[in-house]
């Protein structure tokens, strides 16, 4: 198989641009397409101060490489979520990562700052993993951006990320959730932080390849909190429509964010009235927000198990 | 041939030459959610693996929380 820009071998096809391509012509491609994200979503200015997640994963990873050679004010931020074998590797993956590119990294570990690791939230709170750990990373980028300075907070979600989110909101008809989807959130109230989601074009498996042929260390274990996580069964669903459609994904999120998001949009444009939480001061919906109260049931939980 | 599979991870042996695609129909893994690695060297899918060769499925998919970090 032969590129389709250079007369050179080809490493990897995309089937969903009719194309293959070589390994520096792919590696110009990706980087491409995360300009174009970047340029059509007016997601970050040369004078943007970028906060950047990183789990140690290859998309966060190829997220932070991407935008370190695109000459981006970055700073990494990870989060010690506590799970067994999997959180020390994966600190020791971006710690590693951020000395060798001599890059500004900034570490929080849950179980020190809030005296429980996620396993234990979860537990303590009867939340599946995921779940609690998706409430506290949301709660503490966003924090951690604001009170730093930070005027961009950017995540490596991809298009398979952005696909099956989109397809978990439609089955369960999650109409604020559907209108608030989209791959640049601008900061709606001055405690929160703009975030953008700069390889939104690209398919997990398109960054795979491109941390692959970068060389980049990224920890390639999967969370053992994810097994069987709802989330990978609807990439798996979208992978088989994308198998007898190629396309198939980037039409259903591309076709949703431009024909269906801004219906659902305006429908809760004026039903949500931000303040903030009685407790910590971050934005909410509720008097208490939603990490607060689960920290609050976490510690009485622990107290009542202990007396 | 010898067929590297992560996550679980698990060795298949087959025999004869094979394009990779054959190779991921065959193991009914669908292409879309995998790289083929031989040593260092991404695979597309009409390269052939030989009888002698190694190649490893790198799973292209992860999940969990909804949000990167």
């Amino acid at each position: 198989m032969r590129c389709k820009t250079c007369p050179g071998k080809a490493v990897i096809e995309t089937r969903r641009h009719n194309a293959a391509f070589c390994k520096d012509c792919y590696l110009v491609h990706v980087e491409r397409q995360v300009v174009r994200t970047i340029d059509g979503d007016t997601m970050l200015t040369p004078d943007d101060r970028v906060l950047v997640a990183v789990s140690g994963g290859k998309d966060s990873l190829t997220l932070w490489e991407v935008l370190r050679r695109l000459g981006y004010r970055t700073t990494g931020f990870h989060i010690v979520l506590g799970i067994s074998h999997y959180s020390p590797e994966a600190r020791r993956t971006v710690e590693a990562y951020a000395s060798i590119h001599r890059l500004p990294l900034i570490v929080t570990d849950v179980k020190e700052e809030y005296d429980f690791s996620i396993p234990e939230l979860a537990e303590y709170t009867r939340r599946v993993p995921c779940s609690a750990c998706g409430l506290s990373k949301r709660y503490l980028m966003n924090r951690t951006a604001r009170e730093a300075g930070f005027t961009v907070l950017a995540t490596g979600h991809n298009l398979d990320d952005g696909a099956a989110t989109l397809l978990g909101n439609l089955l369960h008809w999650q109409t604020e959730q559907l209108g608030r989807m989209a791959p640049a959130l601008e900061a709606t109230h001055p405690k929160l932080v703009k975030t953008v989601k700069p390889l939104i074009r690209l398919t997990e498996r398109e960054t795979l390849a491109y941390a692959m042929l970068r060389g980049i260390a990224y920890h390639d274990d999967e969370c053992p909190n994810a097994v069987g996580a709802t989330s990978l069964f609807y990439k798996d669903i979208l992978n088989q429509l994308e198998l007898a459609s190629p396309g198939a994904k980037q039409s259903f999120y591309f076709g949703f964010l431009k024909k269906a998001r801004p219906a659902f949009s305006a429908a809760h444009s004026e039903s949500l009235e931000l303040r903030e939480c009685e407790v910590c001061g971050q934005v909410t919906t509720t008097e208490t927000c939603a990490f607060c109260r689960m920290m609050d049931l976490a510690r009485r939980t622990a107290a009542a198990r202990n007396s | 041939m010898k067929v590297i599979i992560r996550r679980p991870r698990r060795e298949v042996e087959m025999s004869g030459s094979r394009r990779v695609r054959d190779l991921l129909q065959e193991l009914q893994i669908n292409p879309e959610s995998v790289l083929v690695v031989r040593g260092s060297e991404l695979l597309t899918p009409d390269e052939v693996v030989k009888d002698e060769e190694t190649v490893e499925v790198v799973p292209a998919i992860s999940g969990g929380a909804a949000d990167e970090v």
